[in-house]
């Protein structure tokens, strides 16, 4: 496939969104159950807020997808069958709830609804955002789904492909909010730091185990019976057109196998070892700045995840288009 | 229930592009809007198309054939693009099966061009919807058309008649015949897309010659020679005469 580079930002930006949102929770939960200590209701406002603008970034990057952006709203009418759809609404509800719960933070609008047998109260704001963690996980199904759903793509129709999405965007929200922490919250940065030190190690196991399966997946189709010849040997002598068409533009990536290859490890290097470096030096020497700048070599790193995972995607329609002529 | 098909025989195909021409004009010319071009006239021309004509070469040379390959939208029987659109705007008309997109509705995220497996829908560049082969839907069933014009572009351009259009699910049909008769057969049927246009193999024409075609002899079953007949071992004009 070639990557389009509003599914790149779209993906990464709500999915370090929706991690974000989750290490803020994390927080607070942890908190109520006073195993953090409490952090002021600015921290979870201001995180709140850059979960926000992340997922906002990627809805209006997602929207330079569309041929017709004006009929994005169209997109919720199919959610029985369509993932995308369950997406164009799962990301807006989701939204919402990081709205209402940053609001709630700011406006120390937090009334205590009831209080659990074991003594902990229970608050708006623990009601909103468990409401947001399960909208969060929703949203990485239903992103990770919308390709994972593809059977024909063999190398997107994989468990590992929401596996990783979900782990991604995790390792990354952890990462900015342990940033976030540490300028606003810096009693909880070192517990945030070694969640997404967690989440990247476990994300890198994810991301190779599905290079190894991908790299030795077979195409069930051949060209064999993509035109229902029985023969070894068939060679395409014309696709019909010499001056290309959208099945060679949006279908071939046209980079070359050691570009695909520098790409691959330029992105196992960012996302994984250096921002995990980066989170080790910065909690070891209370840096914000390194813990700042290992969020964004981290998110760098997921952009070229991102397009290394569409580019190696072989789609079968590429068995129609060879050669040109 | 119908499902309306092209039963294409690539044993008869010549590979003129007759029917990709004859689709491009009554397709651009039609209510829906044109179908667009990129710079037609300059290097790197390209534009939409609902239909292709490939050609592939099977065999080592010199022992090689030449196949021609009319592809385009398969109007599968169970079509991946129709359940992922997220608008609704692809849909499989229940009383001819025909694949169609809804150009109103349309927002070209091209998802459904992910999830067809033999590319056959794609982007028109200037009206920003996905476009596909319609089977000449706004054709077919023209009353104002005689009857022997209520057929797609494609097939009525076709001048060696590779093309037969009609409806694959009633068996005494010529395309139902074609297919059951001359070994019809869908492309990448291991997909499950179950494609109703099916495509006729190429065939190879023998002709079987007997000893007796090959040797020279006048009138050798002595069929028509003098009453009572001579024994066919008896002597012929030929083993008598030097002509």
């Amino acid at each position: 496939m070639n990557p389009a580079f509003s599914v790149i930002f779209l993906t990464t930006l709500i999915g370090a969104g929706q991690g974000l949102f989750l290490a803020l929770f994390t927080v607070e939960s942890y908190a109520a159950f006073e195993l953090l200590h409490a952090q002021h209701r600015s921290f979870y406002a201001a995180g709140s807020m850059v979960a926000l603008a992340l997922l906002v970034a990627g809805l209006v990057a997602s929207f330079f997808h569309l041929g017709h952006p004006e009929r994005a709203w169209r997109a919720a009418a199919m959610w029985r069958t369509s993932w995308l759809s369950r997406e164009v609404i799962a990301l807006p509800a989701f939204m919402g709830v990081v709205f209402l719960y940053g609001a709630a933070h700011l406006l120390a609008f937090n009334p205590l609804l009831l209080t659990l047998p074991s003594g902990t109260p229970v608050n708006l704001t623990a009601i909103l955002g468990v409401a947001g963690t399960v909208l969060a996980f929703v949203l990485f199904v239903c992103t990770a789904m919308i390709y994972a759903c593809l059977r024909f793509l063999r190398e997107w129709h994989t468990p590992l492909t929401v596996l990783n999405y979900t782990l991604l965007g995790g390792a990354s929200g952890f990462a900015l909010a342990t940033a976030v922490a540490a300028f606003l919250a810096p009693s909880v940065t070192a517990f945030l730091a070694g969640w997404a030190m967690i989440l990247t190690v476990l994300a890198f196991i994810g991301r190779v185990a599905s290079l190894i399966r991908n790299a030795r997946i077979k195409n069930a189709s051949t060209v064999q019976n993509a035109i229902g010849v029985r023969h070894p040997r068939i060679t395409q002598r014309s696709q019909g057109a010499m001056g290309g068409s959208f099945n060679t533009r949006e279908f071939f990536h046209g980079k070359t196998p050691a570009a695909l290859r520098a790409i691959k490890w330029s992105f196992l290097a960012l996302s994984f070892p250096l921002p995990i470096a980066l989170l080790g030096l910065g909690w070891a020497y209370h840096s914000p700045v390194l813990l700042a700048t290992a969020f964004v070599v981290q998110y760098a790193g997921l952009l070229l995840e991102r397009w290394f995972f569409f580019a190696q995607a072989n789609h079968p329609q590429n068995l129609y288009y060879q050669s040109i002529g | 229930m119908t499902q309306l098909a092209l039963v294409i025989d690539l044993n008869v195909c010549v590979g003129c592009h007759a029917c990709v021409t004859s689709c491009k004009e009554w397709n651009t010319s039609g209510a829906a809007g044109p179908m667009s071009d990129e710079r037609p006239y300059g290097a790197d021309p390209t534009g939409t198309f609902f239909n292709r004509v490939q050609t592939f070469e099977v065999g080592t040379f010199p022992d090689t054939e030449t196949v021609h390959f009319p592809k385009s939208c398969l109007h599968c029987e169970d079509p991946p693009c129709v359940p992922v659109c997220p608008t609704g705007a692809s849909y499989k008309r229940e009383q001819d099966g025909i694949v169609l997109v809804d150009y109103d509705k349309c927002i070209a995220c091209k998802y459904c061009a992910w999830a067809c497996p033999y590319g056959a829908r794609e982007v028109d560049e200037k009206q920003k919807v996905m476009k596909k082969c319609t089977l000449c839907v706004d054709r077919i069933y023209d009353q104002s058309l005689p009857e022997s014009d209520r057929r797609p572009a494609c097939v009525m351009a076709c001048p060696t008649s590779a093309r037969l259009f009609g409806d694959i699910h009633d068996p005494a049909s010529d395309v139902s015949r074609a297919i059951r008769e001359q070994g019809g057969y869908q492309l990448m049927p291991e997909l499950g897309t179950r494609p109703a246009n099916h495509y006729l193999p190429r065939r190879k024409t023998r002709i079987s010659i007997h000893e007796d075609e090959l040797m020279r002899a006048d009138n050798p079953l002595k069929i028509d020679s003098k009453l009572p007949r001579p024994g066919l071992q008896e002597p012929s004009l030929d083993d008598v005469t030097s002509w």
